[in-house]
């Protein structure tokens, strides 16, 4: 229990369906300020009260050792190799669905809930991952690395909710955090400047803006805090179209822009995919399916060709914009979430595309 | 399963004599002790039955006893209050670095107020020494500040040794006797004691109430302004009931403490015995023969804190650590880390065992046998 209000509805529709539930909380980072306030500590205090008014005993556990070695170390990796590391799908992978999981095991637990927008299915046996009913929710995007033997020992409580539904059963149940702001963001980031929090952990190196042609439209404050489609923060005025991130350079730390949303530059046909993680068996040869490049995008039809060393080779039907290295691909087939991978290499025609680092 | 409860040195049930002591008051005895009319005179009558019973348990003068509001205000009232009070004398403390955070927190306020703060060190039996205190004590020491006995490992400290340091040095000895008063036998006057802390709720009284004894002779500041209850070193209408409740339970502790100390004595013996039968591998934090009858701290290596309480608690086993737990953050506790060093692996996988009204043979022994279950999982 996060302390926000998903995983205290989880909690209570588990309660009212009798199940015998304990509440714990994972604290997996430390974000004490100087005058010794700490985000956790109110969130904990959340999950207590609603534990209260639920009537379960809680817990906490703290897992900021191993979230630093597994999802921190990670995400300063990639953005030290000039990528976009996507922390949720690795705290998923390592810490929630792996290390808090085992813990709940270790306490005597039969299943672990969680308030994430997403289902499972034992289909003849084997355990498949849906999508969240609400659209706009689901959460399977980040979950794409779970694998069947761990989703054998999950339940999803809220994966056949509308969050507004969700509200309201909080609110009809009073619960203390039945009105308190969804997190946005990253979870260890919170509320503060990317750019602030980023610079404490990287020196940032600033550089030159150029277009592709080599033209220098000014300066970047270090490549790290720049996405492949990112508009804001350019700071490049004059006529035309507005300008967009299309790729940087590492070796020349130098940042490439275009102009126009459509900027032909930031479109691909397919894509080179790592550690890719199949949830069921998937056929061996080439085989069809939707594709996520981005959460709460919508799917793209696509072809899967499985290659050497867990990669995959993805072609699109319809060339894509602005897919971005180190961000997750996800595949589905209808509503079932067939697994994912991270977005390695970019393809465009016959090659690699070699601007977007 | 039945639930059991190994945490007494944390917080001990109300004896029901107690709150029989306290039904009276609460329903007949209403009025303002401060009042000059029948309905105070009555609630004065029962404040000062209590205040002469209580001080003749530590062999102090009524006149001596400031009630407080809990042991952590008593503390802060003894070290804040002599220490402004005392200043044109020195601004030299001492206490140790094993004090309950009651002691060690006002302490560092009060190094931020100006005082220099000396801290004693405690060796690998739960000790300080003596001898560094006398080091330590300068001509212009104020107050020495050194609990009685430690909260965590239950190690009994040389009280009467530093107060006869101190007999004849300008320095006043405070000692927090909240976990000794329950089972040792206090006495301010022959072992020249100036401030001494004491709470209710570890003595199955009722919470919400404790004192400090002040010393005749000790020059105090109260730290709240207001009437002039307690001498003036405590304003706030009295807390007559748990006054009452309180009263009880020390006439009950003198009553049955050598009796209550045995049965303890042999709970803790026991526990460890069973456990040792099942198996369970485990090291006693401090010298075992210097603790008070109803403490055990024990380190279990290979575990750790969180989560050994977590799974007592889903056992039904209550205890607890020394070690902070607030939102999954654990601060290894901080008298371990000055005994063994501040990484040692006991500091993280110690757990405090506390006997006491609750407790019977059996219960003891079962949760013994649940204990050792859980320790051999979690270290296979």
């Amino acid at each position: 229990m996060s302390g926000g209000v998903d995983s205290s509805v989880a909690a209570l529709l588990l309660k009212e369906e009798g199940y015998d539930v304990v509440g714990i909380f994972m604290k997996n980072w430390d974000d004490t300020d100087a005058n010794g306030v700490c985000t956790a500590t109110e969130d904990y205090d959340d999950v207590v009260r609603v534990c209260n008014q639920l009537d379960i005993p809680y817990f906490a556990v703290n897992f900021e050792k191993q979230y630093w070695d597994k999802v921190f170390t990670y995400f300063l990796n990639e953005y030290k190799a000039g990528r976009t590391p996507n922390p949720d799908v690795m705290c998923n992978k390592e810490i929630k669905f792996k290390a808090f999981l085992e813990h709940a095991m270790s306490l005597g637990a039969d299943y672990l809930a969680t308030g994430h927008y997403a289902r499972v299915r034992e289909n003849d046996g084997k355990y498949e991952m849906l999508r969240g009913i609400d659209a706009n929710k689901d959460q399977t995007y980040f979950l794409n690395q779970l694998s069947e033997d761990v989703l054998e020992k999950v339940m999803f409580p809220l994966g056949h909710l509308n969050k507004n539904d969700v509200r309201k059963i909080a609110e009809d149940h009073d619960l203390v955090t039945a009105t308190k702001k969804d997190s946005t963001g990253i979870c260890f980031i919170g509320e503060r400047n990317f750019k602030d929090f980023l610079s404490e952990y990287l020196p940032a190196q600033p550089g030159q803006m150029k277009t592709l042609d080599g033209i220098e439209k000014g300066r970047h404050d270090g490549l790290m805090y720049y996405t492949i489609g990112q508009r804001q923060g350019l700071g490049i005025g004059g006529a035309g179209e507005p300008w967009f991130v299309v790729g940087k350079s590492l070796n020349e730390n130098v940042l490439y822009v275009g102009q126009g949303f459509d900027n032909e530059k930031l479109y691909s046909d397919g894509l080179i995919a790592s550690d890719v993680n199949w949830i069921n068996t998937v056929p061996d040869g080439a085989f069809s399916c939707t594709a996520k490049f981005r959460y709460r995008q919508n799917d793209s039809t696509v072809t899967v060709t499985k290659m050497e060393n867990g990669k995959v080779y993805v072609e699109f039907s319809e060339k894509q914009r602005a897919i971005t290295p180190g961000q997750a691909v996800v595949f589905y087939d209808g509503v079932v979430c067939l697994g994912g991978g991270t977005i390695d290499n970019i393809i465009k025609g016959e090659y690699y595309l070699d601007y977007v680092g | 399963m039945e639930y059991i409860y190994l945490d007494h040195a944390a917080t001990t049930p109300m004896d029901q004599r107690v709150v029989e002591a306290m039904i009276p008051v609460m329903t007949e005895v209403f009025g303002n002790p401060s009042s000059v009319h029948s309905f105070g005179r009555k609630a004065r009558q029962y404040l000062d039955t209590a205040r002469r019973t209580i001080a003749r348990s530590i062999h102090a003068n009524e006149k001596e006893l400031v009630f407080t509001s809990s042991g952590t205000e008593a503390d802060n009232l003894a070290m804040i209050g002599t220490a402004v009070a005392n200043k044109e004398k020195g601004n030299h403390i001492i206490t140790t670095i094993q004090e309950h955070h009651a002691a060690l927190h006002t302490a560092e306020y009060l190094e931020g107020q100006g005082f220099e703060v000396t801290y004693l060190p405690v060796d690998e039996t739960g000790h300080i020494n003596v001898d560094d205190l006398k080091e330590a004590l300068r001509d212009e020491t104020i107050l020495v500040s050194v609990m009685y006995v430690n909260n965590e490992t239950g190690i009994i400290q040389p009280i009467e040794a530093i107060a006869h340091v101190l007999k004849d040095h300008q320095a006043y000895f405070h000692t927090d006797a909240v976990q000794a008063f329950g089972l040792l036998d206090v006495n301010v006057n022959a072992t020249d004691i100036d401030l001494l802390t004491i709470s209710s709720h570890k003595i199955n009284g009722p919470k919400g109430i404790g004192f400090l004894y002040v010393s005749k002779d000790v020059k105090i500041e109260a730290l709240q302004f207001g009437g002039e209850q307690e001498r003036k070193r405590r304003p706030g209408t009295e807390n007559v009931a748990s006054i009452a409740g309180f009263q009880k339970a020390v006439e009950l502790l003198m009553a049955e403490k050598k009796e209550r100390k045995q049965r303890y004595r042999d709970y803790k013996e026991q526990f460890m015995k069973q456990l040792s039968d099942n198996g369970v591998t485990y090291k006693i934090n401090g010298e075992p023969e210097q603790g008070i009858a109803s403490i055990i701290n024990l380190s279990f290596p290979g575990t750790n804190v969180e989560s050994l309480l977590t799974n007592f608690d889903l056992e039904r086993i209550a205890a607890s650590s020394g070690s902070a737990c607030t939102a999954g953050s654990v601060e290894p506790s901080h008298v371990l880390a000055a005994m063994y060093g501040e990484n040692h692996e006991r500091t993280t996988n110690s757990i405090r065992f506390s006997f006491g009204s609750s407790n019977t043979k059996e219960n003891v022994i079962e949760a013994a046998n649940r204990v050792a279950n859980i320790v051999k999982r979690v270290t296979n």
